[in-house]
């Protein structure tokens, strides 16, 4: 296989990750920056699944007759971290809900506002 | 690597788009589409598993989640092009350096590649022989990395918890009962009663048929959770509660983390060490099935019970009404 095709699935990892990382950084709503995170989470899986692969391999299941198998470890990995990322986003997720409770917005700079405005009253009354 | 293409077309519609109902469903799509992938990879258990949670739970989430949001990414808070230009600058940087860094990786497919050494060799040449289970990624994460799988159920134990600790459970007020959430679609009903004694039924068959074929405890547990939250989203909350009250689901999660344990701490007290499978029967490999089955029974209990309770913690939650500041 040439070197530019071997090496294809980990560039569209790389950008898929940078792309995460970019709605993460750039967008100020929570729950976008929730599914940002979960892009950037997939291309690390992608990642590694990429690296299991053995040309001509088969599923590590056991057949007869099947000699070349590809790596099950990275499978075993990835399987664990696939269900724990559901149970830590599901974290997040709550803690937008509580968020959106506690100050009625999903907006990250609408929250810095709030909180900045509530900083200043808080002075305002400590020098009366 | 159409497939990849597609994941990276997805991706850019999620940038894009502000209505979040809409960037939801695509990420269900992406996915559904990295399942698509991994099942190219051979890694039919991840793909297995991506399928059920990413498109399926996942999206039930941010749902869940949207319902008492702002579904408007607002149009003011959007990134201005000044700042813009000052997130893709350590965004390119970094992926410069990844991709500078990517061309000494091995080839794909690359037998070689040092990731296959002597550790993957060994689990390919003598799991079935030791532990006896035709499927590979079972005897490993089940067996020889059984410590680790316990700190991963461990985690997810947590997060449920902590959702729990954030958020808490309403109990739906009895007088809800029976007051099924959409009257009107009487085909959604029918077809979901149809459908749900055969799901129920094919998780117990991926709970305890994981040692022979793609499956086993993480895979089980979410689809028999999928299973009472499309019975929730189509029937209403009070009925499925009624079911399984969230006391018991609260009680499940930790019983799986302590039969998963108990295993653990009974071989200990048997005089070997900790999760070694020999001390449950005598025949080696009879004995390692039947630890197998007991930390999947364990792992499957745990993730139904949590997701369940997420769900229900999520969708339970009563929409205050906004608060303008």
């Amino acid at each position: 296989m040439s070197e530019t095709l071997g090496h294809f699935n980990y560039w569209l990892v790389v950008v898929l990750m940078m792309t995460g990382m970019y709605v993460v950084i750039a967008h100020h709503n929570l729950i976008k920056k929730l599914i940002g995170l979960s892009i950037f989470q997939t291309s690390v899986f992608i990642f590694y699944i990429s690296m299991g692969k053995v040309d001509n391999g088969s599923v590590p299941i056991l057949v007869e007759g099947v000699e070349l198998y590809s790596n099950p470890l990275p499978h075993v990995l990835i399987l664990t971290a696939i269900v724990v990322g559901v149970a830590t986003s599901a974290v997040g997720l709550a803690l937008v809900v509580r968020i959106r409770e506690a100050y009625g917005s999903t907006e990250e700079d609408e929250l810095n506002d709030q909180d900045i405005k509530q900083h200043r009253e808080e002075r305002g009354g400590c020098r009366k | 690597m159409v497939l990849l293409m597609f994941l990276a077309l997805v991706a850019i519609a999620i940038v894009r788009i502000r209505d979040l109902f809409a960037v939801t469903m695509l990420s269900g799509i992406f996915s559904f589409l990295a399942a698509g992938l991994y099942m190219v990879l051979d890694a039919v258990d991840v793909s297995f598993t991506e399928a059920a949670v990413g498109a399926g739970v996942t999206t039930v989430f941010f749902l869940a989640t949207l319902r008492c949001s702002v579904r408007v990414e607002k149009a003011e808070h959007s990134p201005t092009r000044s700042n813009r230009w000052l997130a893709l600058l350590p965004v390119l940087v970094t992926g410069a350096a990844l991709i500078y860094g990517m061309s000494d990786a091995p080839l794909l497919g690359d037998a070689n590649a040092p990731a296959h050494g002597e550790v993957a060799q060994r689990y390919i040449q003598q799991g079935p022989v030791e532990v006896g289970v035709p499927n590979m990624v079972t005897a490993v994460l089940a067996s020889y990395r059984g410590f680790d799988t316990l700190g991963e159920t461990a985690v997810i134990f947590t997060a449920g918890m902590a959702v729990l600790l954030i958020l808490g459970i309403q109990e739906t007020p009895h007088n809800l009962l029976g007051r099924t959430a959409n009257d009107h679609h009487l085909v959604l009903r029918v077809v979901t009663k149809t459908l749900l004694p055969f799901i129920l039924m094919f998780a117990l068959y991926v709970q305890f048929h994981g040692d022979y074929g793609a499956g086993g405890g993480f895979q089980a547990g979410v689809i028999f959770a999928t299973g009472f939250i499309l019975y929730d989203l189509v029937f209403g909350g009070a009925d499925s509660r009624q079911v399984i009250p969230s006391r018991s689901l609260v009680f499940g999660a930790a019983f799986g983390v302590f039969l998963y344990g108990g295993v653990g701490v009974y071989s200990v007290f048997k005089g070997r060490s900790f999760l070694d499978y020999s001390v449950l029967a005598k025949d080696p490999i009879a004995a390692q099935h039947l630890g197998i089955l007991l930390i999947e029974l364990g792992i499957g209990i745990t993730v139904f019970s949590v997701l369940l309770l997420i769900f229900f913690s999520l969708s339970g939650k009563r929409c205050l009404p906004c608060l303008k500041p």
